[in-house]
């Protein structure tokens, strides 16, 4: 077993090519001198993510309005859901490994249920729910709640439901590795229980804490299907990009889908470093 | 702490999680079960009535594309099997030190991109104007430009491409705890590689075959962007019959419907998978 044979060899790095070919091609296609993002190569340009649009009749990405308020919206959406992930997943950490109740193993499962939901689903489920509320409440306040319309603000609440799951993981397989003696010593030393937290329990979590604030970016900033559902008019980047490609883009949605390549790949080694530190 | 205030710490703490669960996951889907069951009777008038469960049996496309979405997320999720475990074995068994862990790293790095971007380039290497053709035309192998795209092969070819870690990773984990020993043993006992691999490899990876399978299963029967774009009007996935009923023709309770057969389809597979096999959830999905 062992010893691989040659086949076996070719196979993984056939494979291993096979894996980079689509994402290769995006990248350097973003540099090409053509109006479409297709081949044959026109030579070597900048204008997909600078340009003004004098050359190809289009804009590079960096001046295009289009892409660069998708990118806002990405923003608007992904720090939201990022921060409560992150203290609400604590929050949660706590109850799945420091509290006793009745009940407390329905819960758990309940929290890992939402990774088993089709994001459309969870996405139709959501907008109905709160079309229902809204419809509801606007009746009897006789004020227009256009946050549980479409839009935004439902995005955010669409993607945490199931990202507060990854995120409660996260921080919660740290918390069972804490020795509890550290915070007995604390406390027979005279500290307060927020004293003990601040000082010794949320240093001990923070690299779990940064962890899964950064997982729940990076998922936030992909997630495609949940927000199809919910979105309004004001569309993150993914929705951006399916619009582009359903009409057929010009090459600065190469150019975009490279800034998102190398930007994913920063957090994504920015979470390795902070998970490695155990 | 005396008792109340233990209680009102216990209630602090499990707001959040009920509030999450509550509104985010549990009324949701209450709601659209009842939506589901709520048939329209006159314009604006709704009565409760199985008619749109009765409108997807009695209408073939939308019943022939639910079983046509099954039908190729099993394909999809027994050729990634296959594809992803000569890898896993690899990774897990042959690859030593910086090897093992530079292969498991650049199995992750594509699947940290935007499963959008990963669909532009298939779609930039097999449309007609695309990579493949234009290698074609340009090496004589072809008179004319080939379309590769919109067919149910470039679907399933995508399908397959965003499944792949998903297996590698719960594979690679069961192989790593296989002890060499018992494989040395299998060899001593007369045992050819294929009878190897047959009696002690593939059984002690079990677990995580399950668990790989269930996952792609998931994800393939619940994607929309990959169908919908590498097949075009060839697509024909169920997720977006349950987009049109809700984005574009408004019909909510048909939409959700077809939500709940949608549910249904990707909950009765992993529960009959982990049946099959004794394991829970927790743990399967841990592994991923």
């Amino acid at each position: 077993m062992n010893r691989p044979t040659l086949a076996w060899k070719l196979y993984v790095g056939a494979f291993y090519a096979f894996l980079f070919a689509p994402l290769l091609i995006v990248a350097i296609f973003a540099f090409n001198a053509s109006q479409f993002p297709s081949p044959p190569w026109q030579g070597f340009t900048l204008e997909w993510f600078i340009g003004t649009g004098v050359v190809f009749g289009k804009p590079g990405v960096l001046v295009d309005p289009i892409w660069l308020d998708s990118i806002a919206n990405s923003f608007k959406v992904a720090i939201p859901v990022a921060l409560l992930a992150v203290i609400i997943g604590t929050v949660n950490a706590w109850v799945l490994e420091r509290a006793e109740f009745r009940g407390k193993t329905v819960l758990a499962m309940m929290m890992i249920l939402p990774l088993v939901i089709p994001g459309v689903v969870l996405g139709i489920s959501i907008l109905a729910f709160f079309s229902r509320l809204a419809n509801g409440l606007e009746d009897w306040l006789q004020t227009d709640l256009d946050f549980l319309r479409p839009g935004l603000p439902l995005v955010v609440l669409g993607q945490l439901s199931f990202i507060l799951t990854i995120a409660t993981l996260i921080i919660a397989a740290r918390l069972r590795k804490f020795d509890r003696s550290l915070e007995e010593a604390a406390f027979d030393l005279g500290a307060s229980r927020a004293r003990v937290l601040r000082t010794i329990t949320l240093p001990f979590l923070s690299p779990a804490l940064v962890g899964a604030g950064l997982v729940a970016l990076l998922m936030s900033f992909e997630n495609f299907n949940t927000t199809l559902m919910l979105v309004g008019s004001e569309a993150p980047l993914p929705i951006a990009m399916y619009g582009q490609m359903r009409e057929g883009a010009s090459p600065a949605i190469n150019a975009v889908s490279l800034m998102l390549m190398l930007a994913m790949g920063g957090t994504a080694s920015l979470f390795a470093l902070t998970s490695k530190q155990r | 702490m005396k008792k109340p205030a233990r209680n009102l710490t216990l209630f602090l703490l499990l707001a959040p999680a009920f509030l999450w669960l509550g509104l985010l996951i549990v009324l949701p889907h209450v709601e659209i079960l009842i939506l589901s069951l709520s048939e329209r009777v006159a314009p604006r008038v709704y009565a409760f009535g199985f008619g749109n469960y009765l409108e997807f049996f009695t209408e073939p496309l939308y019943w022939r594309t639910f079983a046509r979405t099954a039908g190729i997320s099993i394909l999809v999720t027994v050729l990634t099997l296959v594809l992803a475990f000569p890898i896993a074995l690899y990774i897990a068994r042959v690859a030593q030190g910086r090897l093992k862990a530079i292969l498991l790293l650049l199995c992750l790095l594509p699947f940290w991109v935007s499963e959008l971007v990963r669909t532009l380039g298939w779609m930039m290497i097999l449309r007609e104007t695309g990579v493949i053709s234009y290698v074609l035309l340009a090496t004589g192998l072809t008179e004319q430009r080939v379309e590769f795209l919109y067919n149910d092969g470039a679907v399933i070819l995508g399908l397959v491409y965003g499944g792949l870690l998903f297996m590698i990773v719960p594979l690679a984990n069961a192989l790593e705890s296989l002890e060499p020993a018992v494989v040395e043993a299998g060899y001593d006992l007369g045992g050819s590689r294929w009878t190897v691999l047959r009696r002690i490899v593939i059984p002690h990876a079990m677990p995580g075959i399950v668990a790989g399978s269930i996952i792609v299963f998931m994800l393939t029967v619940g994607n929309f962007a990959t169908p919908v774009l590498l097949g075009g009007k060839n697509g024909l996935w169920f997720t977006e019959q349950i987009y049109a009923q809700f984005i574009t023709r408004f019909n909510w309770p048909q939409g959700a419907a077809f939500g709940m057969l949608l549910l249904l389809l990707s909950s009765a597979t992993v529960w009959l998978g982990l049946r099959l096999t004794g394991q829970n959830l927790g743990t399967t999905l841990r592994q991923a």
